[in-house]
């Protein structure tokens, strides 16, 4: 399939996924051509992207549609989608408490909702409602500030009461019998769900179409730097030259940056994860509650994806655990007590790179050429499509887009931090 | 699941204890520079393998201790009491193990 790709389709060509190709590859005798090539690493690329996760690859498949920019090499150790574009709860939406972090979230939800037909691929963004849970007098208060914050942003966002969430989700115990009674909900109807692999999947075939090599199982074991900026980065496969280097490794930032000798403000502690058996669908929207530290969706197979937040210490491990499990499952009869015949299938945790302000680090650093785009915390799948494109506008521009003029590393040193604490800590 | 060997009270589960964090000095004010800041405030090396770091008891002794941790399997091979220095002189933070009001302390 390599060959006739390369060599019959000719560079850049693809079979597009449309009906006439179903029914053309279900009944004929062909295979679907691969929908991202292997390469051969060159010797020196224009731009080297460290992580091919969502983010590696977005701003991959950005720097080439939308500047030109294609003599790209996207690395990493594992295969596409390996950490945690593969390992989230695949939660998209944008309403966050800061006006910085609301606009920033509002770019990428459309950049999700007109994704599948740019990439022609089906990302499956189903935008079916996203509902965070108040149990507390001050949750509440919280939850009527982000929603005025957001509808200043013109972002579709309000409070609802215990009748209107039982509307929407008859199956919650919205009594006050329970232990943290609902005493309202922060509603958002743009915000949903989206299947995380086809996203990854889909820049990746893209930003391959316009050139972009992409390595897998490549790891990176060190960055040349040389009179204070970056010249290539060695792997376990040799070594590469390049101008610059994008570190979009998440969970991992640190090590990397560690590399290039730029301190970070990250620590890395895992995030679990758990999906049950599929069951009729009876949950539309996704139901956070961040008392009760959990977060639940329906997916279109039927399943129940439940998240957490973070793990009370740092760790590189992706183990799961015992407790975690038994706390969630107490916390998700708490509200929704039918399900208390419901199996776990699977457990896994990612790994998130938390920053002290719940904010992404994203931009320039003090070696010239050597980009970061990470602390990427519990929120970095859905920043996906707007990370890539302004991460690739400030490469191909030397400007910092004002989208992400507040995440850059040096706030730290001016003491102005972000202040997403509010609304990030678990909700997703 | 973790086990922590907390130097006063044997293995326990890692839910009885709090996590504090690296140990990091803090600089004189006087004379630190805003890099210097940044780095106490924000810095953290956050390693790939084995590390130090400081945690606290609170569903037991209520003191804190170090531990050497790997933070990538999450094996613990040596846990020791603060330096004795810690817990004798005053500590201006009120973090070392003698100025920690235990669970018996009594209304206060």
């Amino acid at each position: 399939m390599l060959s006739r790709l390369s060599s019959r389709n000719g560079h850049g060509m693809r079979a597009r996924y449309s009906a006439f190709n179903l029914v053309r590859y279900g009944i004929g005798s062909g295979e679907w051509p691969r929908a991202w090539r292997d390469h051969e690493m060159k010797a020196s690329y224009d731009v080297i992207i460290v992580g091919g996760g969502v983010h590696g690859l977005a701003v991959a498949y950005y720097l080439a549609a939308d500047h030109g920019i294609t003599n790209v090499a996207v690395l990493d150790k594992g295969y596409i989608g390996s950490g945690g574009s593969g390992r989230n709860t695949a939660i998209i939406r944008s309403n966050y408490l800061t006006p910085e972090g609301v606009r920033f979230y509002d770019r990428s939800v459309k950049l999700y909702e007109r994704l599948a037909g740019e990439l022609n691929f089906n990302v499956m963004f189903s935008q079916r409602g996203h509902l965070t849970l108040a149990h507390s007098d001050s949750s509440l208060r919280t939850m009527h500030w982000r929603a005025e914050v957001n509808k200043l942003e013109g972002i579709d966002s309000e409070v609802i009461g215990p009748q209107e969430i039982k509307a929407l989700v008859p199956f919650m115990d919205t009594s006050e019998s329970t232990r943290y009674p609902i005493l309202g909900a922060l509603y958002h109807p743009p915000g949903g769900i989206i299947r995380h692999d086809a996203v990854v999947w889909g820049y990746a075939r893209a930003a391959d179409a316009l050139g972009v090599h992409i390595h897998q199982n490549t790891e990176v074991t060190g960055i040349d730097v040389s009179g204070g900026r970056v010249a290539g980065v060695r792997t376990d496969r040799g070594s590469i030259a390049a101008p610059v280097v994008v570190n979009c490794t998440a969970g991992w930032s640190t090590l990397i940056s560690d590399m290039a000798g730029v301190d970070m403000p990250v620590t890395t502690s895992p995030l679990q994860a758990a999906v049950t058996e599929p069951v009729r669908p009876f949950l539309r929207p996704v139901i956070v509650s961040g008392t009760l530290h959990i977060y639940v969706s329906q997916t279109d197979r039927g399943e129940l994806v439940f998240g957490a937040s973070v793990d009370p210490f740092p760790s590189y491990s992706m183990r799961g655990s015992l407790e975690f499990t038994e706390e969630l499952a107490g916390h998700i009869l708490e509200l929704m007590p039918s399900l208390s015949s419901v199996r776990v299938l699977r457990q896994w945790a990612g790994l998130c790179d938390m920053t002290p302000d719940y904010s992404p680090i994203m931009g320039v650093t003090p070696v010239e050429g050597f980009y970061v785009d990470v602390g990427w915390g519990t929120y970095g799948f859905k920043a996906g499509p707007v990370a890539g494109e302004t991460m690739a506008q400030l490469i191909a521009t030397q400007k910092t887009p004002e989208l992400i003029t507040a995440f850059g590393l040096e706030r730290f040193s001016r003491g102005a931090l972000v202040g997403e604490k509010g609304a990030a800590s678990v909700g997703h | 699941m973790m086990l922590l060997p907390c130097p006063h009270c044997g293995p326990r589960n890692s839910s009885e204890f709090r996590y504090v964090g690296e140990g990091t000095a803090r600089p004189d004010p006087g004379t630190a520079t805003i890099g210097v800041w940044r780095d106490y405030l924000y810095t953290r090396s956050n390693p790939a393998g084995w590390t130090t770091e400081n945690w606290f008891h609170r569903a037991g002794c209520r003191r804190y201790f170090t531990v050497e941790r790997h933070t990538v399997s999450n094996a613990v091979r040596a846990s020791h009491r603060p330096a004795a220095q810690a817990r004798t002189t005053s500590d201006p933070e009120g973090l070392s193990a003698g100025t920690e009001r235990g669970p018996d302390a009594g209304p206060g």
